[in-house]
């Protein structure tokens, strides 16, 4: 692969930078159905515009690697663009689509040239990689947006499914839901230790009515929950054992001790009710 | 030599530590705990370690041991004020601590060590003014 063909398309490319875009343009009108169910036609015109400016920019400097400082102007525009589309549901696969369908295109303008089938063979070949480069650099970068919505969003997750809420004057609850792994147990206990020192409360109810299993691990993280807590001087109730995780529980050797434990959140609060001192009474 | 002061109020010691303690400041701490726990005849030993930022594994356990002896001498020792960081990391440690009570602060641990003294359960409806 000589660079002595690279320049070569490079030079047809930009000789034919107006066809270019009108053929693409025809072309993508027949092959892109797959690329329309996700994006409009006027979207389609606009971005196949802009990606053929960047590309043709990028020719200018005559640099055949796309990793190279040549292409950073087409490699930026390619993952603004793999962003949006991420974000407004286009599939990877409809991104590199929109890509490779230049391909078509770039091989017409070049058999129009019209040089010896080896030397055009060698072209075809070269621009085939170009764009297949390209296309993988889309998947990539489409990729990457993907798993950056997806690390947003467990970030978020972690933050909205720690609540610790003041019941009672004197009374904390921390209603778990989903299953306790390392991560969100840390989250857990600074969320619960640091309200403990804002609220002042002398009792905290666990409620793992909503975590699906609870096994030697979650137990042990509960636990230290627990510890944690009662250094700080406040006690802890965990309520909201469900029969089989119980069974569960008492199968796998796993205890409470050392701990109140109750079946129900209404059972947890009344027994707090009655630690601290407070009746709940009808009104006569 | 360094001490941290020992206060005497009514039958109860009062130890505030205010500085970062070190491994010779706290085997200090717990000899001066002990002979003042004889001399004064105390029923009850309140430490408060809100100011404590950090805490190793030997000043972890040297809190449990403190407990320990002044629960043999006949006191009880109830330690308040732990920041959540401090909790988590003696947790972490492992230590157990069992000897030791803890409230959230200075009012509630002397509310807690009267009850303790007066024998019986903890009374917490004294905990509320």
């Amino acid at each position: 692969m000589s660079s002595e063909s690279f320049q070569m398309l490079f030079d047809i490319i930009l000789k034919n930078e107006k066809s270019l875009l009108s053929d693409w343009l025809e072309n993508l009108k027949n092959i892109g159905k797959e690329i329309k169910k996700a994006i409009s036609t006027s979207e389609i015109e606009k971005r196949a515009n802009e990606f053929l400016n960047v590309l043709v920019d990028a020719c200018k400097q005559k640099n055949p690697d796309i990793h190279s400082k040549s292409w950073e102007g087409t490699r930026d525009y390619l993952i603004t663009l793999t962003k949006e589309w991420a974000f407004s549901g286009v599939s990877s696969g409809q991104a590199a689509r929109f890509v490779f369908s230049l391909k078509q295109t770039l091989f017409q303008i070049i058999a129009k040239e019209k040089l010896s089938e080896s030397l055009s063979n060698e072209i075809i070949w070269n621009a085939n990689n170009l764009m297949d480069e390209l296309g993988l650099f889309v998947v990539e970068s489409y990729q990457k947006s993907r798993e950056d919505v997806i690390k947003r969003q467990q970030q978020e997750l972690l933050e909205l499914s720690t609540p610790v809420v003041k019941i009672w004057n004197g009374i904390l609850i921390l209603p778990l839901i989903g299953t306790l792994d390392s991560a969100r147990t840390q989250v857990v206990l600074e969320n619960l230790l640091q309200s403990i020192v804002d609220t002042e409360s002398q009792i905290a109810i666990i409620d793992i009515t909503g975590v699906p299993t609870v096994d030697t691990l979650v137990a042990q993280h509960l636990l230290k929950t627990v510890a944690a807590a009662r250094l700080m001087g406040t006690q802890c109730i965990i309520s909201g054992i469900r029969p089989q995780i119980a069974q569960t529980m008492v199968h796998l050797g796993v205890t409470f001790s050392d701990v109140v434990t109750k079946a129900t959140l209404a059972d947890a609060l009344y027994f707090a009710f009655n630690t601290i001192g407070f009746v709940v009474q009808k009104k006569a | 030599m360094e001490h941290i002061p020992i206060l005497k109020v009514g039958n109860f010691l009062l130890v505030t530590i205010q500085v970062d303690m070190h491994d010779r400041l706290v085997m200090q701490l717990q000899d001066d705990i002990c002979q003042r726990v004889i001399k004064d005849k105390a029923k009850g030993v309140l430490i408060d370690i809100s100011s404590l930022e950090v805490v190793d594994s030997f000043i972890g356990r040297m809190l449990g041991t403190i407990a320990t002896m002044t629960k043999t001498l006949g006191a009880e020792t109830v330690v308040v004020g732990m920041r959540p960081a401090v909790a988590i990391t003696i947790v972490e440690l492992g230590l157990k601590l069992e000897n030791v009570h803890t409230a959230l602060n200075v009012d509630k641990g002397i509310a807690l060590l009267q009850s303790l003294v007066n024998g019986g359960e903890v009374l917490y409806d004294s905990f509320e003014k």
